[in-house]
């Protein structure tokens, strides 16, 4: 073999990719052109400890990127380093001290021990779960000359655990009147990994389905039925390319498929930003005082006019005191910025923006760290 | 790898002269000319060794002691993380086609399915890129002129440096689609051969084990072409000819001295190749789809290899109990492939050519 030959070429491509890679990056962003959650009004006290540091899920990585672009514009030069490594991770790491907030699909649980951790975590103060970031999940489908697709809770959950087979079933003519349904399999996508999409999905089919799904919740697919593929990329492309198939994903990446409508009983809603803040708004708080952990179970199963209950909610979660006061000072700083200045780009990548009471509850919260 | 089998060589051939860098290049057989110039090293090697020679011989022992060591550690982590989920397993762990690892209270996972899928996806490799390989190794050796058969033996070569990723991407997006009527072909006149049954995926999505063997027979080219074309290019000159002699047709000559010389190193490449196959993540991952009922025997079922089902549950490690019933499938695969690379070098150290 000759080696030098080799070595030269490989040279000239590893030039090539750097000088490339100089040329990318992120563009700067526009300045924050809020849409729904406007405020530049709200005083950020910046400064404090930099950076921050904070750990876990990943559904909310895109978010928590655009959340500290703002905060670095917003505080000159202040930075957040999220690590996304997993909801379990992040609760673990906070509870151990480790970071200054966790991120997680879920709020904590007492019966796991996580809330007396946290607590002692805290210096023996509370520690607050904050839904500060919200993603809706698309029903998306493909299905040749069906454009406007309406499903309801019950549907669903017969499409995806097998017990609706076929596209002209009665229970689907019977949403969708005007369709020309035809009699195709339904080929149901999911997710073969494990993920807290998957489990949010199960969690709305168990609290819309009138009972039809009896599978349980959980972050791998319990269906029994179709096709898994890898990751929300590999739904989305699997869903696109066979004519019937239907799967759930994150709202990010159905922009270029049929999205279909929820009717949960007060007629079709469309997935829209403004649909997504409507159930948000309507989300009852189960925790007490500033302490947000939703029920999510209630908002999954009510019948809201307007309102898209299908949506994964993710908590930040903090202490109510406790930190050292430069923490504090931070972490209070970077959670303003991210209810409000924070939240001018998340449309584009598939998130909702915080409609304005609810951004409101978070602001209290936020403001009442000590 | 030709480590092992290299190093007695050079040893038997020269105890008493010492100077392997000649003696690798010349034939063993004709020593006599030699004489003369191995001499002068012989008085000096008697009576002391050179600290050069001293230093390489230290170096190339440790790097041949490293790797042994480093399988050995490797083999014995697998082994310490995997004993404890093996004990908490709820079903049989040989035998059971569940995998559910997500309570780590009721873990319940058996590699049958695993194994299946990983192997039925290898043998289809094999097959597509067996005969294929022999092809171009053939070509390249007997048949294309010296001027295009280098240019084109680098092509090939390439082949192996395209990352896995995106040979899977390609599978996917690409090759899938052309391959679906390919596939629909085979399943509508062939599907009474349980192999070719309809699969438990969809066809038109095309993440079959049929796709993803193709990918990776693909994959599985440059490498056994790379070592098969070595191993032809050593044929004895002495044997072409004298089957050229005899009268003996461009294809005689190759059935009759090229394959049966090459036959060994053919088959060895194969399992090398084989031993890729079972180990390849990436581009499995991306292709295969996941289906919701086991393994039934078809190449166009979906499935999950050990190495795409451990890349794909990654992500979400939190708990060691878990991850124990991931690394204990990559403890099978760990063995698997050493078995595989075991029958490889069994099939060749028979060969008296390669001693």
């Amino acid at each position: 073999m000759n080696f030098k030959r080799h070595g030269a070429a490989l040279g000239i491509v590893a030039a090539g990719a750097l000088l490339l890679a100089g040329c990318g990056g992120d563009p700067t962003p526009p300045g924050g052109s809020a849409n729904s959650a406007s405020s530049s009004s709200t005083p950020v006290d910046c400064g404090g400890k930099n950076p921050l540091s904070a750990e876990g899920s990943s559904a909310q990585k895109g978010a928590i990127d655009l959340f500290a672009q703002a905060y670095g514009q917003k505080c000159a030069g202040a930075q957040v380093n999220y690590n996304a490594s997993g909801s379990g991770n992040g609760v673990k790491q906070f509870n151990g001290g480790q970071v200054d907030f966790g991120g997680s699909d879920s709020a904590l649980s007492a019966d796991k021990g996580e809330v007396s951790a946290a607590a002692e975590r805290c210096k023996g103060n509370p520690a607050w779960n904050l839904p500060m970031v919200f993603g809706p999940i698309a029903i998306a489908y493909k299905l040749d000359g069906v454009s406007n697709l309406v499903l309801n809770g019950e549907t669903t959950a017969k499409i995806f655990n097998g017990s609706i087979k076929k596209w002209n079933d009665p229970a689907i003519k019977a949403l969708n009147s005007g369709a020309n349904l035809p009699d195709k399999d339904i080929q149901v996508v999911f997710r073969s990994d494990e993920s807290g999409t998957t489990d949010n999905f199960q969690k709305y089919l168990a609290a819309a389905s009138n009972g039809a799904w009896t599978q349980g919740a959980g972050k791998s697919f319990h269906g029994g039925v179709g096709n898994g593929a890898e990751k929300s990329n590999g739904v989305a492309s699997a869903v696109q390319a066979v004519d019937g198939g239907i799967t759930y994903v994150e709202w990010s990446y159905a922009k270029n498929i049929s999205v279909a409508k929820l009717d949960n009983g007060s007629g079709a809603v469309e997935l829209t930003s403004d649909s997504v803040g409507k159930a948000i708004d309507n989300a009852k708080v189960k925790g007490e005082g500033n302490d947000l952990v939703l029920d999510l179970d209630a908002l999954y199963a009510s019948n809201t006019p307007g309102a898209y209950p299908l949506i994964l909610a993710t908590y930040e979660i903090v202490c109510s005191k406790g930190y050292e006061p430069d923490t504090a000072k931070a972490v209070k700083a970077f959670l303003t910025v991210a209810a409000t200045d924070g939240q001018a780009r998340l449309a584009d990548k598939g998130y909702a923006p915080l409609p304005k009471a609810f951004q409101d509850k978070l602001l209290t919260a936020i403001q009442a760290i000590a | 790898m030709s480590e092992s089998s290299a190093t007695p060589t050079p040893a038997g051939a020269s105890v008493d002269s010492g100077n392997t860098g000649v003696g690798g290049r010349v034939p063993s057989a004709d020593t006599t000319p030699e004489g003369p110039i191995s001499a002068q090293p012989v008085t000096g090697n008697k009576t002391k060794v050179r600290p050069g020679d001293r230093i390489f011989r230290g170096l190339t022992t440790g790097s041949g002691v490293l790797v042994v060591v480093l399988i050995g550690l490797i083999g014995l982590f697998l082994l310490v993380q995997a004993i404890p989920s093996i004990g908490l397993d709820q079903v049989n762990f040989l035998t059971s086609r569940e995998w559910s690892t997500n309570d780590p209270a009721n873990l319940r996972f058996g590699i049958l399915d695993l194994l299946l899928v990983t192997v039925a996806t290898s043998v289809v490799a094999l097959v597509i890129a067996m005969p294929v390989s022999l092809g171009i190794a053939l070509f390249l050796t007997q048949y294309a002129p010296p001027k295009l058969a280098r240019p084109f033996a680098y092509a090939v070569d390439l082949l192996a440096a395209v990352p896995s990723i995106i040979f899977g991407l390609w599978g996917l997006y690409v090759l899938a689609p052309q391959l679906a009527p390919i596939a629909s072909w085979l399943n509508d006149t062939l599907g009474f051969i349980p192999i070719f049954a309809d699969g438990n995926v969809s066809s038109e999505i095309g993440g079959t084990i049929f796709t993803a063997g193709v990918v990776l027979g693909i994959m599985l080219l440059p490498i056994i072409t790379s070592l098969t074309r070595e191993v032809f290019q050593r044929t004895p000159v002495a044997q072409i000819e004298g089957a050229l002699a005899l009268g003996a047709t461009r294809w005689e000559v190759i059935r009759t001295t090229v394959l049966p010389f090459g036959k060994a190193g053919y088959i060895s490449a194969s399992m090398l190749g084989l031993g890729r196959a079972l180990g390849e993540t990436i581009a499995l991952t991306i292709i295969l789809l996941a289906p919701s009922t086991t393994f039934g025997g078809s190449i166009f079922d979906g499935g999950a290899t050990f190495a795409s089902k451990i890349a794909s549950a990654s992500s979400e490690f939190n708990d060691p109990r878990s991850v124990g019933a991931y690394i204990t499938a990559g403890l099978v695969l760990f063995l698997l492939t050493f078995l595989v690379n075991f029958a490889g070098r069994a099939i060749v150290s028979g060969k008296k050519e390669y001693r």
